[in-house]
């Protein structure tokens, strides 16, 4: 360990953290890196109840009787963990904390262009978190995270319309979240930063703000339907009164399915700038991943009816969407094969950000290839609706987007904090974070395969080893995950200083100060080099202050 | 480095010096604008996607329920309608008329320009509300008074109509012109704030972007009626 404290004739300099203390200099603050932080803070909380609710779920499952909750209890579980976890975890995470830090620190910009728009999103997030919560605590809500109609529309007494609002206030917070990224990154970039030298973390958000501002407004739409529908009785929806379902499963899907390219686009982003970052190498096929990220937001939005292959749309349909599920594996495994052949003789060091960009690529490849497995008409119809779809998804959503988030998180903490976080306690914690998803997901494929169907509170008996393993993984995942709140907390006040830039890594947030000023830059950076130019960066990473 | 109109420092400096409508995240007025722009042009994407979602909806039931479609639409008031199309098409003009009175730096003229603006969308929301004054007469909204007797085509005959798929295309007007009444709403209260601050004399012939981008908006919830015209109101009426 280089340094562990502050040089004493050296005092510490104006930056982000230290300029104004008091409460309302961080509630109406308009510093992107300080609502970065409020972001941090509320996803934080929300990840942690997502997380007592799949406890819950998987306490439940331990034995083959409903012996903790009861059936309407359970539903309310799952369903509550569902939207949590999705809308108010997995979308905004990457991209409203990490993202609003970043992105104007990576185009050279002083801030996002609309400050203002970005601290109301965070409002909007958290009255639609606040809605969501007293939804919670009244009663909850019963119907999945996909309320489909006519369940949703007309049959439970749970709180729909609540619920909706608070998706419908977290999407506008999104959408002015990709409104912002768009606009910065047009109009914004520091002299000399061309598309061609953006750091691909950019053009990863660049293509999730896409999907914001197109997808988001349909699911915003369809829930005023659902609410105009559950409130005034109108036949939109309601099969009884001329309407028609699968139209709402179109309109949801719609926004429903690229929304997973919100949770996982900015997350691949973060990959890259690990993988170039630890392998001392530019990116291999520089465009070609950048592109990838715009094609899959491009191609995902044209595969959504795959959710609806058993629900009754014609079989020419269901083929064509068969097919560009397929085809949107393309621009995926660009993503995953250029990773690894950007890894193919660089020196490789093994930092904990490292092990999470391996565990990314290990997972998303399982979560990606099973994708491929459900894109298949046949096979999809004999798991719809079984645990192999859980795990899939689980393996995307949780695997790829939670390991890019915690490999991120890790890899920029000195850049956001000034500190180092403890590197053992972190390579423990991403030990047990990968071992203890496996162990929770991999019996999931099985269980679905052999046919344990979703969303029941019972199971025959002889789904329960398997069963038994998963709620044991999920106990180690936990585990995992709390790690790095408690060392992350501890490593503000006792962790090494860090330095400007810790990894070496190229990238303009490591040319400015640890943590950054409130303007991010003495003067407007002028960029003269590609991006990722790591055969230009001598190598001087041992005599870095990184704890070992 | 053709759309970033990013400069260095020193400009920076030059400009902050003579114009205080720009903010600190910008490097110069240029960028501002340019950032501002192409934000509610983005905007106006997601209204588009937004309104996007209810037009799928009617196309498809249009396409399933055709002739309760077309019932439901000639029991609507084509007259009220048509000026109400006339309306707007004219508070466009108008507009138009604004942005190029704060390009001329005109003040008077340009809160002029936005008071009949807001006076025309006014307007516009006073007939609309005689219209579903109307539907309620006619109990013709949706809901357990909803009533829907058969019409007659122009030759004579008897179009037999579903009350369910007629209270559908009820559903559907309510729905789509009344998120649109609501984007008239939210216009009005924009162009008043507009206009008040126009007075105030905080728009130059340097700094009018406010006036533009709102002009955007006002255009938008007027194109969103242009076609909402002929699909609620017009349809079969070709002979």
């Amino acid at each position: 360990m280089a340094s562990t404290a502050i040089p004493a004739n050296q005092t510490p300099q104006l930056n982000y953290l230290n300029n104004g203390h008091t409460i309302k200099s961080w509630l109406l603050t308009t510093d992107h890196k300080r609502i970065a932080l409020l972001y941090l803070v509320s996803v934080s909380i929300f990840f942690f109840l997502g997380g007592v609710f799949a406890m819950l779920i998987r306490l439940e499952l331990l034995t083959p009787e409903g012996d903790l909750l009861s059936a309407d209890n359970y539903n309310k579980a799952f369903t509550q963990h569902g939207m949590i976890m999705v809308f108010f975890f997995l979308i905004p995470v990457v991209p409203a904390v990490l993202g609003n830090f970043l992105v104007p620190l990576m185009v050279g910009a002083k801030d996002l262009a609309f400050p203002r728009i970005n601290l109301l999103s965070w409002y909007l997030y958290i009255a639609g978190g606040a809605l969501f919560l007293h939804c919670m605590l009244n009663g909850g809500v019963d119907t999945g995270w996909t309320f489909y109609s006519p369940f949703a529309t007309e049959y439970t007494n749970t709180r729909i319309v609540e619920a909706g609002l608070a998706v419908f206030l977290a999407g506008f917070s999104s959408i002015f979240t990709g409104l912002n990224f768009i606009v910065t990154i047009h109009r914004m970039r520091a002299p000399g930063l061309t598309w061609d030298r953006l750091p691909l973390f950019i053009w990863a958000n660049y293509a999730t703000a896409l999907i914001m501002i197109l997808g988001t407004p349909v699911i915003a739409i369809t829930i005023v339907l659902v609410a105009v529908e559950r409130l005034f009785h109108l036949g939109i929806f309601d099969p009884k009164l001329g309407g028609d379902p699968l139209l709402f499963q179109h309109l949801f899907w719609f926004y429903s399915h690229p929304a997973v390219y919100i949770m996982i686009l900015p997350s691949m982003g973060v990959i890259s700038e690990l993988i170039t970052c630890f392998s001392r190498k530019r990116v291999f096929g520089y465009k070609f991943v950048a592109l990838s990220s715009i094609a899959i937001a491009v191609i995902g939005f044209l595969v959504w009816a795959h959710h609806m292959f058993v629900a009754g749309i014609s079989l020419y349909a269901a083929m064509i969407f068969s097919f560009l599920t397929f085809f949107v594996g393309v621009p995926s495994a660009v993503k995953i094969f250029n990773w690894t052949a950007t890894l193919y003789k660089g020196s490789i060091s093994y930092a904990t950000p490292m092990l999470y960009a391996f565990g990314f690529i290990g997972l998303f490849t399982i979560g990606g290839l099973t994708g491929l497995m459900l894109a298949t008409l046949g096979i999809d119809v004999h798991v719809t609706d079984t645990y192999f779809v859980v795990a899939h998804f689980h393996y995307v959503m949780v695997g790829g987007v939670l390991m890019g988030y915690l490999g991120g998180m890790h890899f920029w903490w000195p850049k956001i904090t000034g500190r180092m976080y403890p590197e053992a306690w972190a390579k423990l914690s991403a030990l047990f974070v990968f071992v203890g998803f496996n162990l929770t997901f991999f019996p999931q494929f099985i269980l679905g395969y052999v046919g344990m169907p979703r969303r029941y509170w019972q199971y025959p008996p002889e789904f329960q080893v398997l069963n038994v393993l998963s709620t044991a993984g999920a106990s180690v995942l936990a585990v995992g995950y709390l790690l790095p709140m408690i060392y992350l907390l501890w490593s503000l006040r006792y962790g090494p200083i860090a330095g400007d830039n810790p990894w070496n890594a190229a990238g303009l947030e490591w040319k400015t100060t640890s943590p950054p000023p409130t303007l991010n830059f003495e003067q407007t950076p002028v960029v003269t080099w590609e991006a990722y130019n790591y055969d230009e960066i001598p190598d001087k990473e041992l005599e870095a202050p990184v704890a070992r | 480095m053709p759309d970033s109109q990013a400069t260095t420092q020193v400009s920076t400096l030059e400009h902050e010096a003579h114009n205080p409508a720009l903010v600190h995240q910008f490097a110069d007025a240029q960028q501002q604008k340019d950032a501002a722009s192409l934000g509610m042009w983005l905007f106006l994407v997601t209204e588009i996607m937004f309104f996007g979602g209810m037009f799928c909806a009617y196309l498809i039931y249009r396409l399933m329920y055709f002739n309760a479609f077309a019932a439901g639409s000639q029991q609507l008031n084509i007259g009220l309608g048509a000026f109400n199309t006339a309306v707007l098409i004219v508070s466009s003009v108008t507009v138009v008329l604004a942005v190029k009175a704060a390009e001329a730096g005109k003040r008077k003229l340009l809160v002029a320009y936005l008071v009949v603006t807001v006076l025309l969308g006014l307007t516009f929301l006073v007939v609309k509300g005689f219209e579903y004054r109307e539907k309620f007469e006619k109990h013709h909204v949706p809901g357990s008074t909803f009533q829907f007797t058969d019409t007659f085509d122009d030759n004579g005959k008897k179009i037999p109509v579903d009350p369910k798929e007629a209270e559908l295309f009820f559903s559907l007007y309510f729905a789509m012109t009344g998120m649109h009444a609501l984007h008239m709403i939210i216009g009005c209260g924009l162009f008043t704030g507009l206009a008040i601050l126009a007075w105030r004399g905080h728009y130059t012939p340097g700094y009018f972007t406010p006036i533009e981008n709102g002009g955007l908006y006002w255009h938008l919830v007027d194109i969103i009626w242009i076609y909402l015209f002929p699909l609620l109101y017009l349809i079969s009426r070709h002979s």
